[in-house]
């Protein structure tokens, strides 16, 4: 027993190892889909179909993966600016049994083929009110912890924490409210009907982007770039205009999702100005962090895990530049249905969520164990330098794809008719893109195997450490 | 859940855009500072696990301007288009704004296009089979709106006619050609499940088997043969040769010929059994035979092109 309190870093463990483990699994079963693309021989028996793989693929690399490393790192990074332990230890170790759970769920149901058919909302009811009860058992967790800090001042990443958390909450409960009709095939419909369920599920859908991929890594950006770094956060002043113009504006683009549809002109306006407006709000969470490493750009030479972390903010500054470009209605009537969008959502999953929720995780399990490095530095520099090129493969070949589709599908002859009458011509020339995608991606899953090595290297026989609660600094002058 | 065209969603949206864009300048204006940046940063006096600090550097002047100008555009962008709900806007979406442009885009669009089929109007249908660019035209038509049924090569598939095999079922000059293509088709055949038995049936089919010279059972088809002529020489002739073999008044039933060897839903014994037993096209559920009528859709100048390429595709004629 030690004497002195220490901070609650078994849940965090816990979530940090099976990031990586979703992580892994997660990008297989997106490999896996991404070869079926190319061969589709490989659509091997009913459940291993592309149809019921790809939710799979979505979900566990939102849900699991991005999932479990938002939760390692919250819980984490709220104790300690709160300094004081995580409220209620035992609901947080529910938050962590319970997801798993729901993870396991995911993966039996969606390739049984039960789905509600709402994309990246795809798990039918009863694992709907499972992830609702966890939800809410960690937002008591965060949310009382931030109750019981010691220090009066809240520390920005928690804002965006919170964001994060009340804004899933409310999105997952709203979009996924539908009767149930049966407990045996799990089959439910949705309480919305026609148009406006198209609506209600892109604003989910898109707020899905903004809350948990965006706001949830904004928080774990603001706790360890400035850790790492070892430097100030660039200005708090930005961090408060960006943070209150990002979940203003974010709830409101995504009717950009449904441009040229059955939905009312001034809702596709709407969704694309705030798209727009989104723009500004998002490069502040990126100049406060790339900024915040002013005067110690040298360490990023030499700190790999620093080299994630603003390479991730990079691929942020990119995607949140493509994205309300993608918005504008024109531009949309190029891009929307083609692998551009492919492009753009991994440019934002693997270059942003993903690199940075690597960083975050590399920085956490040695201080877990009570070390202070990983196994390997090198090994981290391997697979930061295998990640990147994965990654800019994949995301230039679906831009190189989904233009050139873009362009074959509205290609016209002088008497109007179509050039490419044919959907499968526009097939036919991607498929050297096709192949060029699925080699980043394995690259990208190499690297993941990497990172697993590195940690089973850095824990294997270590102690699991809890570091003592640290008494908030004297206040300043 | 109200509709989106009531009042209500529409005021409730205005209000929250406006709110929306409000917030964001009072944002900007309230933390404006008049500080250079890089003059040496003020640090905010707090002190989080040990090393987290705060500079309060003032907001970027091009980041500031970045944010400025999306606004603005929004602004402007709203005075234009709908987007206040569905008010305010100098092109609404109705039919005075913005589905009238629309529907003039769509005007103009045609009425460009529209020239280079109606060049062709004139032109006989033998002759313009004849003319290498109508044709070209006449594939990209064929292409983009006949070969989800018929196949890009005019081939056709099970239930959809060939079109170049010279094998027609309501006649293959240009002239009913068009009327196809204009009227659409829709042969029936009979269902038989009630009025004959599955002896009976089976009999027949393999009469109809021996028809086109295929193998069968003998002894079947002999009895097949009463049954054939007591059910089905009314719409395949006495011979078994289709509804054209009897003359132009028939010409209209599609009945096709059975001795010709060509076969729209296969040749076995068990499909043509099924045929018989549950017909084509014979009810509810039934969609089989159905050619659309395109007059509405395409026009007659389209369907003037699109009717000599058909008859172009069928080279060996007879």
């Amino acid at each position: 027993m030690q004497s002195q309190a220490t901070y609650n870093y078994k849940v965090v463990r816990q979530f940090a190892i099976m990031t990586v483990v979703w992580g892994i699994v997660g990008m297989l079963v997106g490999v896996i889909v991404a070869a079926q693309l190319i061969w589709p021989e490989l659509n091997l028996h009913e459940i291993l179909q592309y149809g019921r793989l790809r939710p799979l693929h979505t979900n566990a690399v939102i849900f699991a993966f991005g999932g479990c490393a938002l939760f390692a790192t919250s819980f984490y990074s709220v104790q300690r600016t709160c300094h004081t332990k995580l409220f209620a230890p035992g609901l947080a170790s529910f938050v962590f049994w319970g997801w798993q759970l729901i993870i396991l769920c995911a993966a039996v149901t969606l390739p049984l083929g039960f789905t509600t058919g709402k994309e990246y909302a795809e798990l039918e009811w009863p694992i709907d009110i499972m992830i609702a009860v966890v939800w809410v058992s960690y937002a008591i967790v965060f949310f009382g912890t931030l109750a019981t800090r010691k220090v009066s001042h809240i520390y920005v990443s928690n804002w965006f924490y919170a964001a994060f958390i009340i804004a899933v909450a409310i999105l997952h409960i709203v979009n996924s409210a539908e009767i149930p009709v049966s407990l045996t095939t799990l089959k439910s419909y949705s309480a919305y009907a026609g148009v406006q369920d198209a609506m209600v599920q892109w604003w989910y859908g898109h707020n899905a982007v903004g809350f948990f991929l965006t706001a949830g890594f904004l928080g774990m950006m603001y706790y360890f770039v400035p850790k790492q770094a070892d430097r100030p956060v660039y200005s708090y002043r930005l961090s408060v205009v960006h943070f209150w113009a990002l979940i203003f504006t974010y709830m409101w683009a995504g009717p950009h999702h449904l441009h040229y549809t059955a939905l009312p002109d001034w809702a596709q306006s709407l969704g694309m100005l705030f798209s727009l407006i989104l723009l500004a709000p998002s490069w502040g969470g990126m100049i406060n962090g790339i900024m915040t490493l002013s005067g110690a750009w040298h360490k990023l030479r030499t700190d790999p895990i620093l080299k994630f972390l603003i390479t991730s903010l990079s691929f942020y500054g990119m995607s949140t530049f493509e994205g309300p470009m993608m918005s504008v209605k024109s531009v949309n009537a190029l891009s929307h249905y083609t692998d551009w969008t492919i492009g753009h959502v991994h440019s934002g999953a693997l270059g942003w969520v993903a690199m940075i929720s690597i960083g975050a995780v590399y920085y956490l399990l040695p201080r877990l164990y009570g070390k202070t490095e990983m196994y390997s530095t090198r090994l981290i520099n391997t697979h930061f330098w295998i990640a990147t090129i994965g990654i800019v493969l994949y995301v230039a070949s679906m831009w190189i794809s989904g233009v050139m589709e873009g362009l074959m599908w509205r290609a016209t002859n002088p008497d109007g008719t179509l050039t490419y009458g044919f959907f499968v011509e526009s097939v036919k020339e991607k498929m050297p893109f096709l192949v060029i995608r699925l080699v980043g991606g394995v690259l990208f899953l190499v690297g993941m195997f990497v990172m697993f090595y590195n940690m089973i290297k850095t824990i294997a026989g270590e102690k699991a450490y809890n570091a003592p609660v640290v008494a908030p600094a004297a206040a300043h002058a | 859940m109200a509709d989106f065209i009531s009042s209500f969603w529409d005021l409730y949206v205005a209000g929250l855009t406006t709110f929306g864009l409000l917030l964001c300048i009072v944002l900007m204006v309230a933390n404006m500072t008049k500080q250079k940046p890089g003059a040496s940063p003020q640090m905010q006096g707090h002190v989080w696990d040990e090393t987290l600090r705060e500079y309060n550097n003032p907001l970027p002047r091009w980041w500031l301007i970045l944010f400025v100008g999306t606004v603005v555009f929004s602004i402007v962008y709203l005075v234009i288009y709908p987007g206040f709900g569905n008010r305010l806007s100098t092109t609404p979406e109705n039919d005075a704004g913005l589905r009238k442009e629309y529907a003039d885009e769509v005007k103009k669009a045609n009425e460009e296009v529209g020239k280079k089929f109606a060049a062709y109007k004139g032109t006989p249908l033998l002759a313009l089979a004849g003319n290498k660019e109508a044709m070209e035209t006449g594939q990209r038509l064929f292409l983009t709106y006949c070969a989800q049924c018929h196949a890009s090569s005019g081939k056709g598939s099970k239930g959809y006619p060939n079109l170049t095999d010279n094998d027609w079922l309501y006649g293959g000059d240009p002239d009913t050609i068009k009327t196809s293509i204009t009227e659409g088709r829709a042969g029936v055949m009979t269902p038989f499940a009630g009025t004959l038995s599955a002896e009976q049936i089976e009999d027949a089919a393999n009469y109809v088997l021996t028809l086109s010279g295929l193998d069968a059972d003998n002894a079947s088809a002999a009895r097949g043969k009463d049954v054939f002529a007591a059910n089905c020489t009314v719409c395949h002739g006495a011979d078994g040769k289709g509804a054209l073999s009897m003359g132009a008044a028939f010409g209209a039933l599609g009945a096709p010929d059975l001795t010709d060897g060509v076969w729209l839903y296969g040749n076995s014994l068990e499909a043509i059994k099924d045929g018989i037993t549950k017909g084509r096209n014979s009810g509810p559920g039934s969609f089989e035979n159905r050619m659309p009528a395109w007059k509405e859709f395409l026009g007659e100048d389209k369907i003037h092109i699109l009717a000599a390429y058909v008859y172009s595709l069928n080279k060996d004629r007879k």
